[in-house]
């Protein structure tokens, strides 16, 4: 009776140092569905979605404050993967957001550009270089076409141009399934159409 | 070494299919060489990896075999003028590719002449392979842009430098070439099997392999023969073998070769060399053969021109950039019986988007097709589940389930099912009894999940900018915080201390009391009271008029009366 009193109190102290030990040592800075949103999002930190930036957005998201479809550089791609992450229904992509065209870069015209720095302070990811009175040019790798520098350009030099495809970037089109598939539906409609007259007398 | 005895350890794949070879259509012939072209235009980029860096400008005279671009990065390979002749270009032209997308060209306009760089050969014929290192032998083949040309274009220095220093016990020569229509690597072994066999010994010294086994299909006999005439000439340590497998289709791909000839499996996603083998091809065996015994570059390759509606199919050896459009003409091209012009064969090639495209180390074979020669696929079907495609398929995997996932864009799924060891040979699509080109999907989603994945990588990298960016701001602006209320501090003590001094304070008390004009005209007196003590104490640290001796002092009153006179002289004119 004792030793098993004692070995339950014993196995309950236990685990339940255990337990307070991991609160401690495994503590969750922010919430996991945050970061599991934000990996999600392209990080184009364009602010399309009204808040300044992805995290933003992403934590948004998390609480519930904002729907799954502001996002147009993501894509139905995003809002399918957003909606399978948080087990919600698929949204359309918001009407007032224009279709996303591809992906696009922003392009300074040299000749024109007067070095006000303006873009660059704008520039959420660092990618545009110059000084003061310098010409500034934009680093087209690191460049995230959210065209927030294209607004407080003084003299607009700034130009949003498409990423040019290249042999590593093509991609294999879609095989034209459902183009076909009107036709085997039809196909298939009058094969049963054939068969159902056959059966009749 | 009969057959039988070959036959006997030998392995089946998994699937395969039968097809009919057509390839009688152009391997009777001899190599024909190809009429020189006005115009060069070589890619840059005819390799894996990262294109050459042009070493050329425009102007510039060439001579044949004079490098044009220079190896980029460690997986890349130089490219080199195919004749002699002036650059006229350097710029994007339509490349053969499924995408129909250009890409980087120097264009060579030639002179006739097919003048030859200095070629510098290792050795000669009459040497033993074994004075030269391995080194020596990669860095020639490395100079001389050799990539693997059984298709897969990989810079064979980089794979034999890699095999070097892994334990590789087996080199495996695909000559199976199972392709329908394609015979160069047929004709290539008919005509020249001592470059084949003489390439095949320096790779195996490279490697250091303990035997070579070089799988053939058995319907090339007279390549058979001529590779066992040819070996028969050396003496049994070189421990090559030739074997004949079945005609089966896809028994040259590497994998499945390598089945058939070892019972090995390469593991999922691995290469051969993880199980001790490497595969090379028997072009690229005679292209370092080029290199090393010649010292030329790969400037040319063997390419069949058949089909139906060409005139005299064959085997052509084409200088790389030559337009597709001048081999086709010199083989003759029957233009209104044309369906299809496909760059490889008609189970993995593409249809060209153009042939003013060049010939590049990727052409093995044009196929100009007449009409009703291929299959054209009628609309799909629905799948109906009859795993004809997953019977067929070479790898074991199962095409009706990659295709519903990737036909749902479920790339997780996709992959789950290993879709990355689909080679693409097309067994599923040519099976299916719904026409649904299953291969295509494969392509489709093998090319979305790289670009998922780039896609990725780029949002990583943007938000780690991102948030570099607001660490630095946010220091920033607690450093401009920081330094006013360092100013700030500074400042009230300044005041403190001048509170302390009782005059001031009583000024200050009494300007804050009446802060009227009277208060200001005091401060302005107060500035010129000061700024006259000033002047006078800098006039008072005037030292050079001090100590000047009798001399000096009537000189400066001197100086100083003629001042005076004019100044006055000055005046009175005025």
């Amino acid at each position: 009776m004792l030793s098993g009193i004692l070995a339950f109190i014993a196995l309950a102290s236990f685990f339940g140092l255990a337990l307070g030990l991991a609160a401690v040592v495994f503590k969750v800075e922010s919430s996991p569905v945050i970061d599991q949103i934000d990996a999600l999002l392209p990080q184009t930190q364009c602010g399309q979605c009204s808040f300044a930036g992805c995290r933003p957005y992403a934590e948004a998201i998390a609480t519930g404050d904002a729907p799954i479809n502001l996002c147009p550089p993501g894509g139905e791609n995003l809002i399918q993967s957003l909606a399978d992450l948080l087990d919600v229904e698929v949204l359309p992509l918001g009407e007032e957001e224009d279709a996303f065209q591809g992906p696009i870069v922003a392009v300074i015209i040299e000749e024109t550009c007067i070095g006000c720095t303006l873009c660059i302070q704008a520039c959420p990811v660092d990618a545009i270089l110059g000084a003061a009175k310098q010409m500034h040019t934009v680093i087209e790798s690191e460049c995230t076409g959210c065209e927030l520098c294209v607004a407080p350009c003084p003299v607009d030099c700034i130009e949003m141009i498409p990423v040019k495809q290249t042999l590593k970037s093509w991609r294999w089109p879609e095989p034209l399934y459902n183009a076909n598939n009107k036709e085997a539906d039809t196909i298939f409609t009058t094969l049963d159409q054939v068969l159902a007259e056959n059966v009749r007398p | 070494m009969s057959l039988s005895s070959t036959l006997s350890h030998l392995w089946p794949f998994p699937g395969g299919i039968k097809l009919t070879s057509n390839k009688t259509l152009s391997n009777q012939q001899s190599i024909t060489a190809a009429h020189l072209s006005q115009q060069l235009i070589i890619p840059l980029s005819q390799h894996i990896g990262q294109p050459a860096d042009a070493t050329v400008k425009v102007g510039d005279k060439v001579l044949k075999g004079q490098i044009l671009g220079y190896a980029h990065g460690p997986v890349s390979a130089p490219v080199h003028a195919s004749g002699s002749g002036i650059v006229t270009a350097i710029e994007e032209h339509l490349v053969p590719h499924p995408s129909g997308l250009s890409s980087l060209c120097v264009f060579i306009d030639t002179d006739g002449y097919e003048q030859w760089t200095d070629c510098s050969p290792l050795i000669s014929t009459e040497q033993n392979i074994s004075e030269l290192s391995n080194e020596q032998i990669n860095e020639q083949i490395a100079n001389a842009g050799i990539v693997g040309l059984g298709g897969a274009l990989y810079p064979s220095a980089v794979k034999l430098r890699t095999a070097e220093k892994m334990h590789t016990d087996t080199l495996v020569i695909n000559a199976a070439e199972c392709e329908p229509y394609i015979t160069c690597d047929d004709v290539l072994m008919q005509r020249r099997p001592e470059e084949v066999i003489l390439g095949i010994m320096l790779i195996k010294k490279i490697v250091g392999a303990k035997q070579c086994l070089i799988g053939i299909e058995d319907n090339k006999p007279e390549a058979y023969q001529a590779l066992l005439e040819t070996i028969s000439g050396y003496n049994s340590e070189t421990h090559i073998e030739i074997i004949q497998v079945p005609t089966r289709y896809p028994a040259g791909g590497e994998k499945q070769l390598i089945q058939v000839l070892t019972g090995k499996e390469v593991p999922t996603q691995g290469l051969p060399m993880d199980i001790g083998i490497i595969c090379h091809n028997v072009t690229t065996a005679a292209a370092i053969y080029h290199a090393v015994y010649r010292g030329e570059p790969l400037v040319s390759r063997i390419v069949t021109i058949t089909g139906g509606a060409i005139k005299h199919p064959q085997n052509m050896e084409v200088p790389l950039g030559t337009p597709i459009r001048d081999i086709l003409n010199q083989a003759g091209m029957d233009e209104s019986k044309i369906e299809k012009i496909i760059m490889g064969g008609p189970m993995m090639g593409f249809s060209l988007p153009s042939i003013d495209t060049p010939v590049t180390k990727a052409t093995n074979c044009i196929l100009v097709s007449k009409k009703g020669e291929l299959d054209t696929p009628p609309p799909a079907m629905p799948c109906i589940r009859c795993a004809r495609c997953s019977d067929s398929c070479p790898m074991s995997l199962l095409p009706q389930q990659m295709y519903w996932y990737a036909k749902a864009r479920d790339l997780e799924k996709v992959q789950d099912y290993n879709i990355f060891d689909c080679i693409e040979c097309g067994c599923c699509s040519y099976v299916c009894p719904s026409d649904i080109p299953l291969v295509q999907y494969f392509r489709y989603a093998k090319t979305e999940i790289w670009d998922d994945e780039r896609e990725r990588n780029k949002s990583n990298i943007a938000r780690d900018r991102h948030e570099f960016r607001e660490e630095r701001l946010e220091k920033a602006k607690a450093a401009k915080a920081e330094a006013a209320r360092i100013r700030k501090q500074k400042l009230a003590k300044k005041k403190a201390l001048n509170d302390q001094k009782p005059l001031e304070e009583a000024k200050s008390s009494d300007r804050k009391k009446n802060p009227d004009k009277p208060d200001s005209a005091d401060l302005i007196q107060e500035a010129i009271a000061r700024a006259k003590a000033k002047k006078a104490q800098q006039q008072s640290k005037k030292k050079n008029t001090d100590n000047l001796t009798e001399a000096q002092q009537k000189k400066i009153d001197e100086i100083n009366e003629r001042r005076r006179k004019r100044s006055e002289d000055k005046k009175s004119a005025t």
